[in-house]
C-alpha cells in the first residue's frame, strides 16, 4: 500500500510519520509524475492559497482533481479540507467551506471531540481552521460542534477534517483512513 | 473544554508554514503581490531592513493602523515585529490580533538584559538565533518558532549560512552525545538542560527553524532549504528588485522545490538585478544587527 502526501508546502513530515506508524509506505508528491500508482493521498495542512498556487504552477491541480473524482482515497486536513471543498480547487466534497472560520491565530484552539462509534474523544487541534457551514449529499458530516459547525466530513472516497490529527500522537484518523477508505477501495478494485 | 494559546497551537501554526516563504511587506499593495506569489505569510513593517539601515535612528514597532490595513487586505497570516524586550509593543500587537510576533533584532532593542517572557502570550513568537544555545534560550522563554538572524538588509547570505550551519552542527553533537554528558553541554551552551535533553532525544529542535537575513535570490532560498531550513523569510530583497511579482514567485518555487535545479534555473532567468548588497567586512560592529540585544 502506497500513500502519497502532497509535499508542496505545510505539515508534510507529520503526516508521513503518522502513516508510517500505521504501517503504510509513503511518497512525497511534488510533481504530476509522483501521482502515478498511489493507493491514496493526503492533502496536508498548510496555507491553502499557497498550496493551491503551487498546484496550479506545477500543473498538478487538474490531474489531482481528476484522480479524486475517479475515486482515489483522499484525506485532507485543514488546508486540505479547504481545497477539497472548493469547487474551483479539488472539488472532492459537496460542502460550503468557511476559510479561517474560527478567526485568526489568537482564536486557534484545542478541544476534545466526540466521534460516533469511538470509545474515547479525539483531541482536535484547530489552527486558523476552516469549518463546513453545510454539506450536501452524497457528503455526510462526521463531527458537528454544538453550534452546528461541521469539522469533519466524508464523501465516498474523501475524508476531511478541519483539525490536525497529524499534530497529536493519536493515530485513529489515519488508521480510519487506511482501513475504511484505502483498504476498502483496494479490495473492490 | 476549549483552550486557546496553547503550546501545541502556537508551535503547530509554525509547522503549517513549513516549506513556505514569509515576505516583508511595507504596504497593502506589496502584501497583495506577496499573497498572489504564494507567500505563506507576510511580515508587516513600515521600513524593510535595508531602509532601516539607510535611515538610521531608532527603529520601532510599525503603526498599528498600517499593520491592520494589511491584516484586512490579505487572508494569509500577518506577522509584525516588536523590539527585543519591549513587552508593551508585543501586547499592542497581540491586542490588534496579528498572527505571529517577531521579537526582532532588526528593530532597535528596548532591553539589553531581558527578552520578553513569551510563554505568557496567546500569540506565538518567532525569534532569531545564531547558535543552539541562543535558540534554546528563546524556546525556553516561549518562542514557538526560530529563524537564523543572518545579517538583515545586506543582501548577503553568509551570516544566515553561518547560523544555520552552527545550529545544525551543534544539534548533531548533542544528538550523538552520551546522556550523562548533557548537563555539561547545557552549561557550555548556556541553554536549559530540559531542552538540551529534548534535542538529544528528538534529534532536532523542538520548534521549526526558518532561514532569515540576507536571502536575495531563488538560489539563496534553495541553498538554505538544502542546509536544513524549514522555510524562508525574505526581507528587503523582493521589493527592492526590478520585478517584485516575478521575483517573489521565483523564490516561492525554489523554496518548494529546493533540489529541482532545472526548475530553479528556469525561474531564475531574467529576474533583473537583485539588490546590490553589502559586503559584511565593510560594516562596523555598530552597524551589525545580528549582535544586537542580549548576549
Amino acid at each position: 500500500m502506497l500513500i502519497g502526501v502532497l509535499g508542496l508546502q505545510g505539515a508534510v513530515s507529520e503526516h508521513e510519520r503518522m502513516l508510517a506508524d500505521c504501517g503504510a509506505k509513503t511518497r512525497r508528491v511534488k510533481t504530476p509524475e509522483d501521482l502515478n500508482g498511489l493507493d491514496g493521498i493526503v492533502v496536508p495542512g498548510g496555507e491553502s492559497t499557497a498550496i493551491r498556487k503551487l498546484l496550479v504552477r506545477e500543473s498538478m491541480l487538474e490531474p489531482l482533481r481528476d484522480l479524486v473524482a475517479q475515486g482515489l482515497p483522499t484525506f485532507g486536513t485543514c488546508a486540505g479540507m479547504v481545497l477539497l471543498a472548493q469547487p474551483e480547487s479539488l472539488a472532492g466534497i459537496h460542502a460550503d467551506v468557511e476559510r479561517n472560520g474560527f478567526g485568526r491565530q489568537r482564536e486557534s484552539f484545542e478541544s476534545d471531540l466526540q466521534v460516533t462509534g469511538w470509545e474515547t474523544p479525539f483531541h482536535g487541534v484547530f489552527i486558523r481552521a476552516p469549518y463546513l457551514k453545510s454539506v450536501s449529499a452524497p457528503a455526510e458530516a462526521l463531527i458537528t460542534l454544538d453550534d452546528g459547525r461541521i469539522v469533519a466530513a466524508t464523501e465516498k472516497n474523501v475524508l476531511t477534517t478541519a483539525f490536525h490529527p497529524e499534530l497529536t500522537g493519536d493515530k485513529r484518523f489515519h488508521q480510519y483512513f487506511i482501513d475504511e477508505f484505502v483498504k476498502a477501495t483496494t479490495k473492490t478494485a | 473544554m476549549v483552550e486557546t494559546g496553547t503550546t501545541l497551537v502556537k508551535r503547530g501554526m509554525a509547522e503549517m508554514q513549513k516549506g513556505g516563504v514569509i515576505m516583508d511587506v511595507a504596504n497593502v499593495e506589496q502584501a497583495k503581490v506577496a499573497e498572489d506569489a504564494g507567500a505563506v505569510a507576510v511580515m508587516a513593517l513600515e521600513r524593510v531592513p535595508s531602509d532601516i539601515r539607510a535611515a538610521g535612528g531608532v527603529a520601532r514597532m510599525s503603526d498599528p493602523a498600517m499593520v491592520e490595513s494589511i491584516m484586512n487586505a490579505v487572508t494569509i497570516p500577518v506577522m509584525a515585529k516588536c523590539r527585543i524586550g519591549h513587552i508593551a509593543e508585543a501586547r499592542i500587537l497581540e491586542a490588534i490580533g496579528v498572527d505571529y510576533i517577531d521579537e526582532s533584532e532588526v528593530l532597535t532593542p528596548a532591553d539589553n538584559n531581558y527578552h520578553i517572557d513569551k510563554n505568557d502570550f496567546k500569540i506565538p513568537f518567532v525569534c532569531g538565533c545564531r547558535d543552539l544555545g541562543e535558540a534554546l534560550r528563546r524556546v525556553g522563554e516561549g518562542s514557538s518558532m526560530l529563524r537564523t538572524k543572518g545579517e538583515p538588509g545586506t543582501g548577503n547570505i553568509i551570516e544566515a549560512v553561518r547560523h544555520m550551519q552552527k545550529v545544525n552542527e551543534q544539534i548533531r553533537q548533542v544528538t550523538s552525545a552520551k546522556p550523562e554528558h548533557l548537563m555539561a553541554i547545557a552549561r557550555d551552551l548556556r541553554a536549559p538542560y530540559e531542552l538540551v535533553k529534548q534535542v538529544h532525544d528528538l534529534g532536532k529542535l523542538p520548534v521549526v527553524n526558518f532561514a532569515a537575513g540576507g536571502v536575495s535570490t531563488p538560489a539563496d532560498a534553495a541553498l538554505m532549504m538544502n542546509l536544513g531550513a524549514d522555510g524562508i523569510f525574505v526581507g528587503s530583497e523582493i521589493f527592492k528588485s526590478e520585478n517584485p511579482a516575478k521575483f517573489a514567485k521565483a523564490i516561492v518555487t525554489a523554496t518548494a522545490h529546493p533540489t529541482d535545479y532545472s526548475l530553479i534555473a528556469e525561474v531564475s532567468k531574467n529576474l533583473g538585478n537583485p539588490m546590490k548588497g553589502i559586503e559584511l567586512s565593510t560594516l562596523t560592529d555598530d552597524q551589525k544587527m545580528a549582535t544586537r540585544g542580549v548576549e
